[in-house]
């Protein structure tokens, strides 16, 4: 584990308070209400939770990837020490791509259909850098074979749909890799791809965090997924971090009803056949008319009226291993599986 | 590549072939006699007879098909009945004019219509959306003769600056590129660039949006590429599609500017099709419209060859 405060160094992603909404006709979309996260230098963090519980609204808003009509942002959010939200246009450019750079979901989407990879690997080299286009294709070049594509140099002539979907996603995170970022955003990576070659790519993506001492910021829905990269786990449900800390500690000892739900839904489904698959009663709040008090209440066993009248304030059950609820201690008591 | 064009040029054809074999039977298929429009009322059974063997109307259809169709190859489309001179002649004198005239006014169009449409797609639903929306709108729905008339009205009747009508100041048809001739050619430039104004518009607005909300634009903006560096993706990806309804519209044109080159008198293909029509004037109709058809099938064509190699995703489907 990397020393979290060195003192020279800023945290590579901070953000306090950050809420995200979206106006929508007729109505406002809350998707993050007031995320607290913290990405070290060098520390890998999962976000995790289901759909729509805002964990890739948040990673595009810290590269303001959210379209600016209709979108809302408040609170403080810094990547590198720097003060995104205050950015100029121009400053944001200079930045996305070269000190903070996106892994997609879907790379047959997220890449230009109309241009080779090598040439938009190229392309956002020289838009960095000043270098000339034959030092750019050697780049490229040298990337595909840092991602270990095969034949890297076919390769980088093929046209995006012309890959297998590995390849696409190698291809993505060789192009996210051009410019030498130092924080690594990743949204779903490996969630459009084939299991077998989902474990590559994850693989891929611990190699190349260690070797070139990457902040990755990992989002997925996927916890065996989770587990396996990230140093710190942060769960999410309804535009909120409901409970956050260290890997270990959050599947050994998970503290927030909705984890332990979580976790639950997916350790039955190993065990023998017959048992039924634990499932999360409800579904998701709709996030333009949130209550008043904690969001995941209309689902929760243990809810009581105090849970309903406000919202739960996060807080340390243990050194680095915060949670927004207020029973944790019956949690502590029953979660120990 | 070589495979896909030998194969789209293998497809064009029997849809030439096809086109050449209806041109032909517009003559017989049309009520009456074609000679009827050529003899006079009382013309002798001996001299109907051997008009009809000057024309090769006297052998099996067939056989005159496969004749016209060889005689056509080597470039000849016979005499125009009007005139008395070749057709040949005559419809690619008129051709030349058409294309000036067409090319011109496809090119106002397209720039215009694709400046309207990038202002539109780029801020949907602002009031330069609209404002684009309207005036295309209009372009499209107003009948372009009336345009013409309305052109003509204010600004050679009134202000006296260009002249109504023709292709150059003596009336020769031989169109040479000087202030002179070119004078002549704004007018009725101008007014069909309506047609393809209001297509393009549409059409470049409707892809730009379509590109826009990819995510792989999102994508762009991630690698830290600025409005500039997006915009030139746009323009690639729309590029096949924006182009390819230009060309068809420059071939629409080619061929269906019979109102405006009437209103204008230019002597292009639709003046000389209108000419050919109220002439009764066969072997010139056949010609032309052969011509004009066949013009069509190349220009498909080229566009097809032209989208592949700019979006590559063709080729292999």
């Amino acid at each position: 584990m990397p020393d979290a405060n060195l003192p020279l160094s800023p945290p590579a992603v901070m953000l306090r308070d950050l809420h995200v909404s979206f106006t929508m006709p007729g109505k406002q979309i809350n998707a993050v209400n007031g995320v607290d996260l913290l990405l070290r230098q060098g520390e890998v963090v999962a976000l995790i939770g289901e759909s729509g519980s805002g964990k890739s609204v948040t990673l595009r808003a810290i590269m303001r990837l959210l379209d600016e009509r209709g979108t809302c942002m408040s609170g403080t959010l810094s990547v590198n020490g720097k003060d995104v939200l205050g950015m100029s246009s121009r400053a944001l450019a200079a930045m996305r791509g070269k000190d903070v750079a996106m892994v997609f979901q879907e790379p047959l989407l997220a890449l230009d259909p109309a241009y080779t990879i090598g040439n938009q690997i190229a392309e956002t080299i020289r838009r960095h850098e000043r270098i000339t286009a034959r030092d750019a294709a050697a780049r490229a070049l040298a990337l595909f074979e840092k991602v270990c594509i095969p034949s890297p140099q076919r390769r980088l002539a093929a046209y995006p749909h012309e890959l297998s979907g590995g390849m696409r996603q190698r291809a993505m995170i060789a192009l996210a890799l051009a410019c030498h970022p130092k924080v690594l955003l990743a949204d779903e990576p490996t969630t459009a791809l084939d299991a077998t070659v989902q474990i590559q790519i994850l693989l891929l993506l611990r190699e190349l965090q260690r070797d070139l001492g990457l902040s990755v910021i990992f989002v997925t829905h996927d916890i065996a997924a989770a587990v396996e990269v990230a140093d710190r786990i942060a769960v999410m449900y309804a535009g909120r971090i409901v409970e956050e800390g260290s890997t270990r500690a959050l599947i050994s000892a998970p503290r927030h009803p909705y984890t332990i739900a979580l976790l639950n839904s997916r350790r039955h489904a190993a065990e023998q056949r017959g048992t039924r698959l634990e499932t999360i009663g409800g579904a998701p709040p709709d996030l333009a008319a949130l209550p008043p008090g904690c969001a995941f209440a209309a689902r929760c066993s243990r809810a009581t009226d105090d849970c309903r009248a406000a919202q739960p304030l996060a807080f340390d059950v243990e050194p680095d291993h915060r949670v927004r609820c207020i029973h944790t201690g019956m949690t502590a008591a029953t979660a120990r599986i | 590549m070589i495979a896909y064009l030998l194969r789209r040029v293998g497809y064009a054809l029997p849809t030439m072939l096809g086109v050449a074999f209806l041109c032909f039977m517009l003559v017989h298929l049309a009520p009456g006699d074609p000679l009827v429009s050529i003899l006079p009322p009382d013309a002798s059974a001996d001299l109907q007879k051997q008009l009809m063997r000057l024309y090769g109307f006297d052998r099996p259809l067939p056989v005159q098909f496969g004749h016209w169709v060889w005689r056509a190859l080597q470039g000849d489309l016979g005499t125009s009945i009007a005139t008395a001179r070749p057709v040949v002649h005559e419809v690619f004198n008129a051709v030349g004019n058409t294309f000036i005239l067409a090319t011109l006014a496809t090119l106002i169009g397209f720039t215009v219509g694709s400046l309207f449409g990038f202002v539109g797609g780029y801020f949907r639903n602002s009031w330069m959306d609209r404002a684009a929306s309207v005036v295309s709108v209009i372009g499209v729905s107003l009948p372009h003769y009336w345009i013409g008339m309305v052109l003509v009205i204010i600004f050679s009747v009134q202000l006296m600056w260009l002249p109504p009508s023709g292709a150059g100041p003596s009336g020769s048809g031989q169109w040479q590129w000087d202030v002179a001739h070119v004078k002549y050619l704004l007018l009725p430039a101008f007014t069909m660039s309506f047609i393809p104004m209001g297509i393009v518009a549409r059409t470049v607005r409707a892809l730009v949006g379509d590109i826009l909300a990819q995510e792989f634009v999102v994508g762009l903006r991630a690698r830290g590429l600025g409005e500039f560096g997006v915009f030139r993706h746009v323009v690639k990806n729309c590029a096949p599609t924006a182009l390819a309804v230009m060309g068809l519209q420059l071939g629409y044109l080619l061929g269906g500017s019979i109102l405006i080159e009437t209103v204008f008198s230019w002597p292009g293909t639709g003046f000389l099709l209108n000419q050919a029509i109220f002439q009764r004037d066969l072997p010139l109709l056949q010609g032309v419209i052969l011509i004009l058809a066949l013009f069509f099938v190349g220009l498909n064509l080229a566009v097809d060859v032209l989208q592949m190699l700019l979006d590559p995703r063709i080729e292999r489907t």
